[in-house]
């Protein structure tokens, strides 16, 4: 079974010529089959923690050690860690200009798989996922992400976890931009995943980056985290993200919401 | 909700085929029994010497001898990409490697067939996957051939050797309209030496449906190919010709300098295609121009992967109203490369337009350079055009250039220039090997991805080999 183990990471941002510290001692574990809802203020850090976690070269890890199943994450490239059962749905999924979604998810598949799936198969496979996500058949056809909205994007982001079959699932601020319906939509895609995950016996672990508890009611957390500064100030369950949205980050931050 | 996604097996299929190749794979070379013995240098003598060889017409020689004289008064151009490398001393101007052009495989000699076996012609002669085939070996024609339906609609494709001595009155018409000798340094010398080439004429009305092919091939080291191509499209045709090249990698270089002179007349339509793949010792300079007549439509379709530096500028001159020219191109400099292309586009006539896209790839401290003119002429109203450029820089140390120049002598007109270089973004790495795709991988995918909209104008088989050759050169790209 899955576990992620983060334990004391500090993660640095390089910029042109500086560099600056973002993570100052990052502690969560995540058990298979377990989903922790994220929660903090913006520049708390916390896409800082989903970019490193999947191995941005942008973000350097200072120290701190990252275990899936015992093995150690840091010493993977982007694309061993993604083999290796790690997923990131991005907050800003990326353009890749003249090359088909259809061709990039079964080069993806066939890398993670190991293998590449027989045609009819996998088109059945594309073709169930997407019915269920609504989206439309055309986007296999259209550019990565190009001249996608806001919610194709994020729709699509899941669509490649349903068909990448992640141990460890990471969505960053996946429902940021959905209408209602797409919410519910995007919440039901995480929701069959991690229930066909469990009954495969592989229950995915999922870690939820979000600003706002409505998803929260679609996909229920075992655990909330707030995230300040860099750090988790305080973990507990559901109830700590109804708090968060009553009062706001005040109690942690200091500072009080200007009026 | 019911319709499958359509995710094309062809494409698939185009994904899985391109796998792991190595190096230049055309860089053998046969063993060169007619170009040892070849002489080095140009002067009056080599000249006569060609032109007494084909046998040819007076007049010819007298063109030839009057273009010696303007190349040697040529300087070298100042501009573009650096030429002071070439030696014309050491250059072979003519090596004939037979004595028979043959009209069946079986009969070419050995060494020769063998070559063209690993490029993989009769394959698609074979496959019908082309109409005609004509393939050059050093200075010479040694192979060509048409389909028969096509000979019957009067379809001519011949090497142009050939097409001097049976076609001499379209000869005499044509021959140096296009690109008069003194257009430059390097179309003054193709006039002087030129051998072999095609020459293709498609009657009125009828349309070629399926592309006729040219190869290529230099085997000499030091060798200079000079064929000549012309091509007359008479009213309301269509031809799609397609050309590739390769040459051994030797030590010392080798020059290639093209004239391609085309003429589409009155509606028609003509498109030409270049898989430019010269090893990277050979200087590419050709001269490609083309006279658009009233609702003609010229496109060229340029992709330059090899050679060590090519000057390249497809041109279309439109000289009846609604006259259309388009340039697609696509280059890849590597290491030591340096590809300066682009296009001239003339507008002359009025309502006419014209379309230039030149997408570029440079990386390990490559070269390009996008150098473009587009002039409208007085009276030429109403006429469009517009360029777009797109460089892909793959690294920090490669470099790309863009030169466009606009010369418009006419008020009403529809111009649009866009420039824009991407660099290949960490992200979009970092996007795709989040997908599990290797670095390598992801980098060969944006690559193609980058090239998708000029790949996507190619036949499919084209497009796989314009994949397969960038696929080679982006081998090692990382890492
Ligand atoms: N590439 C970068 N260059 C400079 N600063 C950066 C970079 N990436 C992140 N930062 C800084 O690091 C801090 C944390 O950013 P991060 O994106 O992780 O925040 P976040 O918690 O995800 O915020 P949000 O809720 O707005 O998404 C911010 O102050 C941000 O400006
Ligand atoms: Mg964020």
């Amino acid at each position: 079974m899955a576990k992620l183990e983060i334990s004391d990471l500090h993660v640095s941002v390089i910029t042109e010529d500086t560099s600056k510290e973002i993570l100052c001692g990052v502690n969560l574990t995540i058990d298979a089959g377990e989903t922790h809802a994220i929660m903090g203020p913006n520049g708390s850090g916390k896409s800082t923690l989903a970019y490193s976690l999947a191995g941005h070269p942008k973000y350097r890890v200072t120290s701190g050690t990252v275990l899936l199943d015992g093995a150690d994450v840091l010493s993977m490239t982007v694309d061993q860690r993604a083999r290796a059962g790690l997923f990131l749905a991005m907050q800003y999924p990326v353009e890749i200009p003249g090359v088909t979604t259809s061709n990039f998810l079964r080069t993806a598949a066939t890398a993670v798989r190991g293998q590449a799936p027989g045609v009819r198969q996998w088109l059945k496979e594309v073709k169930d996922e997407m019915e269920s996500l609504q989206m439309d058949p055309d986007f296999a056809q259209r550019s990565v992400n190009e001249g996608f909205s806001g919610g194709e994007k994020k729709r699509h982001e899941i669509l490649q976890m349903s068909l990448l079959k992640p141990k460890i699932a990471i969505l960053d601020e996946t429902d940021s931009g959905l209408d209602i319906d797409a919410l519910r939509v995007v919440s039901e895609g995480v929701n069959r995943y991690k229930a066909e995950s469990a009954a495969a016996g592989e229950a995915v672990g999922v870690l939820l980056i979000t600003h706002y508890t409505r998803i929260l009611r679609y996909i229920q957390p075992d655990f909330v985290h707030v995230f300040v500064a860099g750090q988790v100030a305080e973990s507990g369950g559901s109830e700590l993200a109804e708090e968060l949205e009553a009062d706001g980050y005040v109690r942690f931050t200091g500072q009080a919401v200007p009026a | 909700m019911t319709a499958a996604p359509e995710l094309s097996e062809a494409r698939l299929a185009q994904a899985e085929t391109i796998d792991a190749l190595s190096t230049y794979q055309f860089g053998w070379s046969d063993s060169d029994a007619a170009g040892t013995t070849a002489k080095r240098g140009l002067d009056e003598d080599v000249v006569r010497g060609i032109s007494h060889l084909k046998n040819e017409p007076e007049w010819m020689l007298e063109r030839r001898l009057k273009a010696l004289k303007l190349f040697e008064r040529q300087p070298l151009p100042t501009w573009g990409a650096d030429l002071s490398e070439i030696d014309f001393d050491n250059i072979k101007y003519f090596v004939r490697s037979t004595e028979q052009k043959v009209t069946s495989w079986e009969d070419l000699p050995d060494d020769i067939k063998y070559t063209y076996d690993r490029i993989g012609i009769p394959e698609a002669e074979k496959q019908q996957m082309i109409a005609g085939v004509s393939a050059q070996y050093e200075s010479e024609v040694v192979y060509n051939s048409i389909r028969e339906d096509l000979a019957q609609q009067g379809v001519v494709f011949l090497d142009t050797d050939s097409g001097l001595k049976e076609y001499p009155d379209l000869f005499e018409e044509y021959f140096g309209s296009v690109i008069p000798a003194g257009d430059n340094k390097f179309s003054a010398l193709n006039t002087a030496v030129w051998s072999g080439g095609s020459f293709v004429y498609v009657p009125k009305g009828v349309h070629v449906k399926i592309p006729l092919q040219a190869y290529f091939r230099i085997n000499t080291e030091n060798m200079g190919q000079f064929e000549r191509t012309l091509i007359i499209v008479d009213e309301d045709a269509y031809v799609h010709y397609v050309e590739g090249c390769t040459a051994p990698v030797y030590r010392s270089d080798s020059l290639h300098s093209a004239v391609v002179e085309i003429i589409v007349k009155k509606g028609a339509r003509c498109r030409y295609t270049t898989i430019q793949n010269w090893s990277t010792n050979v200087y590419n300079l050709v001269t490609k121009r083309t006279k658009a007549e009233e609702g003609a439509t010229m496109e060229w379709v340029d992709g330059n992967i090899g050679a060590k530096v090519t000057m390249k500028y497809p041109s279309v001159w439109m000289m009846g109203e609604h006259a259309k020219g388009s340039v697609l191109s696509v280059a890849f400099a590597g290491k030591g490369q340096h590809q300066d292309t682009g296009s001239k586009m003339l507008h002359l006539a009025p309502h006419t337009s014209s379309e230039i896209i030149s997408k570029s790839i440079s990386r390990e401290g490559g070269r390009s350079s996008y150098r473009g003119l587009v002039q409208v002429n007085p009276g030429a109203h109403h006429s469009r055009s517009t360029v777009k450029c797109d460089a892909l820089l793959v690294d920090t140390k490669s470099r790309s250039d863009t030169y466009p120049y606009v010369d418009i002598r006419e008020d009403d007109v529809t111009m649009g220039h866009e420039a824009t270089v991407s660099k290949s973004s960490d992200d979009q790495l970092y996007y795709l090997m989040s997908g599990g795709l290797t670095e390598e991988e992801a980098m060969a995918m944006i690559v193609r991805g980058f090239i998708e909209p000029i790949a996507k104008e190619l036949p499919m088989e084209y497009a796989l080999e314009l994949n397969r050759l960038i696929e080679m050169q982006m081998e090692g790209a990382v890492g």
